[in-house]
Formats: C-alpha cells, structure tokens, sequence
C-alpha cells in the first residue's frame, strides 16, 4: 500500500500543529463555536450527542497491520474501548475529548494517518472497492488513481470551502463494487479500444435526502486528465451551487436545475482552460505512486488445496464460513477474507480494541501485513493462502469475527444513528440488532440468500438505505421514532433507488416487517431467484399487501 | 493596528490601507439565488442595485478608491480620466460574475487593485474567484480579500492567488500572519506555485 515520503509526512504534521492551534484558540475563546466549526469538520471532529465524535480517514479503505494496532490503541487510551466502521470505508470513534483531539492526530501521524477532510464542505475521502488489486475480474487496479487523486485534493486552495460535501468514488471493474454511481463523481477505469486505461466519468450521483444516480459526463476521459477534469466539474459546482439552503446544496442539485447537457457544456468550457495544465498526471507520478501497489510476493500455489477441501468437508461450521466469507482471487491458491463486523444482536461495524488488535495480526499473519475496510463495513484480508483458511477461521471465530453472514440478511449496513449521532431523527442500531435476532438462525438465512438491507437514522443515508434491496430509514414524526421502508434499492452497474412501500412503521414492528416482506420472497420466487430479482419481477405491490394486511384488519 | 496584510515580494507584512472602500448607499433588497445561475432581483424582479443607488453612490473626489462593480460599469466613462492615473479600483460580491467585469474592461490590468468581498467565511466561492482572476484574465496586480476574512483562510487565499488580506477588526492580523505558511509544501499546482509536488521535487 501507499508508504508516506517525506513530503506526505510533513503535511501531516503541518495539520497536527495548525490544528493543535485551532484548537487552543477555540478554548482560549478566540474562535466562536460557529467559526470552529468549519475548521473542526475538516478534520472529522462532530460534535455529537454525547461526546464529539472524530472520524478517521481510512484512504480507500487501506489499512496496514501497524496502523490497526495503533487505531486500536487509540480506542483504548482516548475512547471506551471500540470504533466503528463506517460506509465511507473510514473508522469512527464516539467518546473523545475534545482536548485530546489534537493528541489523537499526533498519535496517527506517526502511522501515516490522518483525519483531513473527513468531514466538512470539501473534498471526502476517495472511497473503492474492497477487492481492488485482487479481484479476478478487475480491469484496472484503482488504488494508484485514488492516491493521486488524495494528494490532489488533500487542501486544495480552491475547493477548500465547497457548497457541501463532496465524494469521489473509483472503480476498474466491470462489476461495480463500490457504487460509483452513488457519488459527486464517479469514476470506473477501463481499457479503450487503444487499449490504453480511460475514465468514464459519473457526475451528481448521491444518496441523502434527494437520492439520485449519477449522470454520465463523459464517455471517455484519458486518465492524465482526471484532476484537471475533476477540476472543471468541481469549479463550476463551487461557483454555481446553492449555497443558501444546505438541503439543496449538493452538485446533484445543480446539475438536476441545469441539466446534464448544459451542466457538461459549462463543465466542458472550463476544462478548455485547464486541459494540460501542471495538474495534467504524468506517467512518472502514476508509475511511482502505482509501485506501491505492486502485487504481493505470491507463492505458486495450485488451484486446490487437499487439507482446505477436507476441512471443508468434515466441519460444516467451517464450511458455512467459506461459503459466504471467501471471495475469489486473481492468483491461484489464494482468497480473499470478509471478516464479519455484524455479529447477530452487536451494533453493525463496530470493533473492540481486541478484535482490532486480532486483525491486526491474522493481517501480519496471513496476508501480508495489510487489510481492507468495505462500505459494507466489514473487513477484509485480502491475500490469504487456502491453506491458512483453516487457522484465520479459528481465530476470528474466537474473537467473533467470523459469523458466516457475508451477504445475507444479517449483514446489514447501519450508520450509528440516534444513539450517537445528532443529525438522526431515530435510532437505527437497536433496529439492526432485533432484525438479527429475528433471523438468527444460519440455515434459514443461506436459504434466503443474497440480500441487502441497509439503516439510516436520518435522511443523511449514511447507511445507504436507498440502495438497500431492502432499505429502512428512521423518520421523525411528532417527536417519536417511526421508520420508512423501501425495496427494491440496488447497487452495482444496474443500481436503483429503492421505493417506498407504505407508512412508516414503529421500531416493535421492524422485525415483523421484515419478516413479512422476505415471507413473500421465499412463497413467490423461482428457483435461484434473490430477492432484489423477485421484487423487480413482481414489482412492490404483492409486498405492499402482505406487510400491511395485517395492520388493516387489526387497526 | 493595521488590520492589513499585504504579501511583498513573498513576504508577509503589515500595511496601512491607502484605499477606501466605497460603498452603495442601503437599500431593501432581497437576494435570491438558484442552483446554476445566480438570480439578482429586488421582490418586484429588478437588479439588486438600483440605478438611484448606484447613482446615489458617493466615490471621494480624490485619492485611491475602491468602486463596486455595478458602480464601476455605470460610471466607467466619467471615472476614465482617475482610472488612467491609477486610482480607481473595482471590489465585487463573491456571487457576482467576472464575464462582467472583463465585458467593461477588457484590460484588467488598468487597475491596480481588484479586492473581493466575502459575507460568511464559509463561502468558498473567492477561492475561485481569485484563481480565475490570476489565470483565466491574467490580472497581475494587487488582489484583495475583505470582509468575514479570518486566519485560517489565508493560506488557502494566498494559493488563489490573494496576496492582500484585511482581517476582520476583532482579529489580530499581526497573529494571523503565521497562518500563511500553515503548510510548507503542497500536493497541488494552484495560482501562488502552478506546479504539484509531483513536478516540483523527485519524489521516489
């Protein structure tokens, strides 16, 4: 992974001091909350409803063994103990001191971390897929694009102080894992008919209050340009996006007022300007950055591995595990390994400091000294030899990590919400927990099958629930919790925004709502059918009927 | 104390002010904006500024003066005889457009000073602003931040190509000063060093 040369460190040090001082001067009384307030979100400090709440930047979701022991470490010393891992691939920690903050930036620094730009109006950490590097069927490695693209929008003077957010995704897979869509902008990798690598670039995707997939702004972007074209697109946002109502702030806003055809024409007359400017990447700078990414020193191994199989075969636990956490790799004899974060009743993506410490070392262990956060907040051990399965499955299943639940319905993508954050308007982990309870029992849910369900506590969609193939969304009615379900939300190349199925339910109904909707699923599909595929055939209406039948007759 | 700072060849000083801001007389105006274009009209669909306000708009007689921009385009005729001895500078709202300003005067260069005013420190837009203004129009003289300007904007208005900053009154800019070099070398080419590191040094 990226090693940090004297320049990326000083940088980091440079906004451990200038923050240590930000922070000295809020104290001192010579910042008001309001002007602290840009300044502390630009390095992932909320104030939140308990205590504030410091986001960590997990660049592309990329962590090495040292730097999880020293995240770990920090849970312990400034913290109770846990993180969470969150849908930005990043790591949040709930209960620091404020006046410790500037010690936590320290104490990361000398890892090569940070907490830029993790939060705020600026540009967010570059996020992608868990399996970049790996994946057999990935065109082109996105990693060395998404560090070159960190250091060019790491401070970068003009869009330090955007309308809103800003999230940039990448991708070199046909298969889209890292729902690029979804994002400010886009950007998939491929091979053009030169055969050299090209972007199509996405632009004003997003999910949020006004969920909405992004629009194709170009077919064919050479991959020098793309800071220069990020440019573009971000200078017509910064000039012309709303800025006087933060729910309408969003580039999607705009590019949905313009139009995408104007909104491209603007873009496009800019990029004149700044086509081949010095921000232009040169071969040297991706050849450099892409040499840390370099494959790893992978033994020759055979396609098969005899004790891996009779493993498999003589312990069924063991064979449930392989079955939904391995994923396929590009070299022979080698997996990858979802690690579970969603244990049945825990809060999803949360980690103990010792469960962080265990990562730390099956990585160091088994797979190179290095792992990976997914959106779907889980972890993963990338490069793992079918002979080592054995071992890391024990390990992680003593310290509770591997719960054979990759994909399926327990695997749910909740943001903190009303326990923590205070932009919810409900609550969202307690409603994780009773679903997994609802469905704690493993043959059923591999009968079930591949299924999504993503919680948001607010319309914020930090836990994508618009993408959910089931999609639950805590709404505020009155001063009480209600919660908003919709199916039929996907990611991937075919992504959807999923639809409303009715009135909002209370959190005792949940379970029994879910319940329902996969009760329908499991009477009306074919054989081999998932669920998303049985609600796009049928549509929402059978769904609609069975979940509130019942509602209607007891009312 | 001054509240000026001014960057003189690199270095960060000091200043007393020799221009005066001229402002437009008060008015009841409404502000609305929509995404894309940004939409200037009183509730009875007219431009922000009045012809009465710019015409009641009082510029000192003498002396180095900074014009708003409407004021600039309804009286660049009468102003040509100070604008020609360098007296005369132009200041614009962050959501006004620079197309109109260089409509009204193709050389920008004519004047020695163009400042931009930011309302709320959160609006980024002068960023962008002063880029355009330092690449896109080629203006090579002093070029000015007022209004809700604080020290941590500074190293980011000192890229953009601002090197003349006058720190809101309850600050001091004797302390803001440091903030200029908050960082020692960034990652990306922007106005103040057009390279990115990855050009500037040999990075291994």
């Amino acid at each position: 992974m990226y090693k940090y040369d004297e320049i990326d460190q000083q940088l980091v040090d440079e906004r451990v001091a200038q923050y240590r001082d930000q922070v000295r001067r809020y104290l001192a009384g010579e910042l008001s909350d309001e002007e602290f307030r840009p300044l502390r979100l630009q390095n992932g400090l909320y104030i939140q409803r308990h205590a504030p709440m410091l986001r960590i930047a997990v660049p592309y979701g990329m962590l090495s063994s040292k730097q999880l022991h020293k995240l770990a470490d920090i849970t312990t010393h400034y913290d109770r103990g846990y993180g969470h891992f969150s849908t930005r691939q990043n790591l949040q920690i709930n209960w620091p001191k404020l006046e410790s903050t500037p010690d936590i930036l320290a104490e990361l620094a000398t890892v090569q971390m940070h907490a830029i730009q993790t939060s705020g109006n600026c540009i967010r950490n570059i996020t992608t897929d868990q399996f970049a590097g790996i994946a057999p069927d990935e065109v082109i490695d996105p990693r060395a694009m998404a560090e070159v693209l960190r250091q060019w929008s790491t401070f970068h003077p003009e869009f330090a102080l955007l309308p809103r957010k800003f999230k940039i995704a990448v991708s070199g897979t046909k298969q889209d894992r890292a729902i690029v869509q979804a994002h400010d902008i886009g950007m998939e990798f491929y091979l053009d008919d030169d055969n050299k690598v090209a972007i199509k670039v996405w632009v004003g995707g997003g999910l949020g209050r006004t969920p909405i997939l992004g629009s194709v702004i170009r077919e064919h972007l050479e991959w020098q340009h793309a800071l220069t074209y990020c440019e573009a697109i971000i200078r017509v946002y910064n000039l012309h996006g709303r800025r006087d109502n933060a729910f309408k702030a969003r580039i999607k806003i705009l590019v949905k007022a313009l139009g995408i055809d104007e909104f491209k024409n603007q873009v496009e007359a800019e990029w004149l300007h700044l086509k081949g400017n010095p921000n232009t990447i040169t071969e040297d700078e991706l050849n450099r950055v892409a040499k840390h990414f370099d494959t790893m020193p992978y033994e020759k191994l055979a396609a098969q591995d005899a004790n891996f199989d009779a493993a498999v075969a003589s312990n069924p636990a063991f064979a449930a595990w392989a079955k939904r956490s391995l994923h396929a790799h590009k070299e022979l004899g080698y997996r990858a390994v979802t690690l579970s974060l969603k244990p049945h009743g825990k809060a999803p993506g949360d980690a103990t400091s010792e469960q962080m410490h265990v990562v730390a070392d099956l990585a160091e262990k088994f797979s190179f000294g290095e792992l990976r956060v997914s959106h779907e907040q889980n972890l993963i051990l990338a490069d793992v030899k079918l002979s080592d399965l054995l071992s890391v499955w024990e390990i992680a299943r003593a310290n509770g990590l591997a719960t054979p639940n990759i994909g399926l319905l327990t695997d749910i993508i909740c943001c903190p919400g009303g326990d923590f954050c205070s932009l919810a308007n409900a609550k969202s982990i307690p409603i994780a927990e009773a679903i997994q309870m609802q469905f704690d029992n493993l043959d059923y849910l591999h009968d079930i099958g591949d299924i999504e369900l993503n919680i948001s506590g607010c319309m914020n969609a930090c836990g994508h629930h618009h993408v959910g193939h089931i999609g639950i969304l805590g709404v505020d009615k009155d001063g009480s919790e209600w919660y908003q379900v919709t199916i039929g939300g996907k990611q991937g190349n075919d992504a959807s925004i999923g639809t409303v199925i009715g009135p909002s339910f209370a959190a005792e109904e949940m379970p029994s709502v879910v319940q329902k909707l996969i009760d329908v699923y499991v009477k009306e599909r074919t054989p081999e059918e998932l669920f998303i595929e049985t609600v796009r055939r049928l549509g929402v209406a059978p769904f609609k009927a069975h979940v509130y039948a019942k509602n209607e007759a007891t009312a | 104390m001054s509240h000026l700072i001014q960057l003189k060849n690199g270095a960060a000083v000091l200043s007393n002010n020799e221009w005066i801001t001229v402002q437009l007389p008060a008015s009841h105006v409404e502000e609305r904006k929509q995404a894309g274009k940004v939409v200037l009209f009183k509730l009875t669909g007219e431009q922000t500024f009045t012809p009465e306000q710019i015409e009641g708009t009082l510029i000192p007689p003498s002396g180095k003066v900074l014009v708003p921009l409407s004021v600039f385009i309804a009286r660049q005729t009468a102003l040509a005889p100070r604008i020609e001895k360098g007296e005369i500078g132009v200041w614009l709202d962050t959501h006004e457009v620079l197309e109109t300003l260089h409509a009204a005067l193709l050389d920008l260069n004519k004047l020695p000073m163009i400042a931009v005013h930011v309302e709320r420190f959160a609006d980024g837009r002068i960023f962008s602003l002063g880029t355009l203004l330092r690449t896109r129009y080629g203006f090579k003289n002093q070029l000015r931040a007022f209004g809700d300007v604080l020290r941590d904007q500074l190293f980011f208005l000192k890229r953009s190509g601002f090197d003349s900053y006058i720190v809101r009154a309850d600050r001091s800019a004797e302390e803001a000063i440091a903030s200029l070099n908050d960082f020692t070398k960034p990652y990306q080419g922007a106005v103040d060093i057009a390279k990115p590191a990855f050009v500037r040094y040999n990075r291994v």
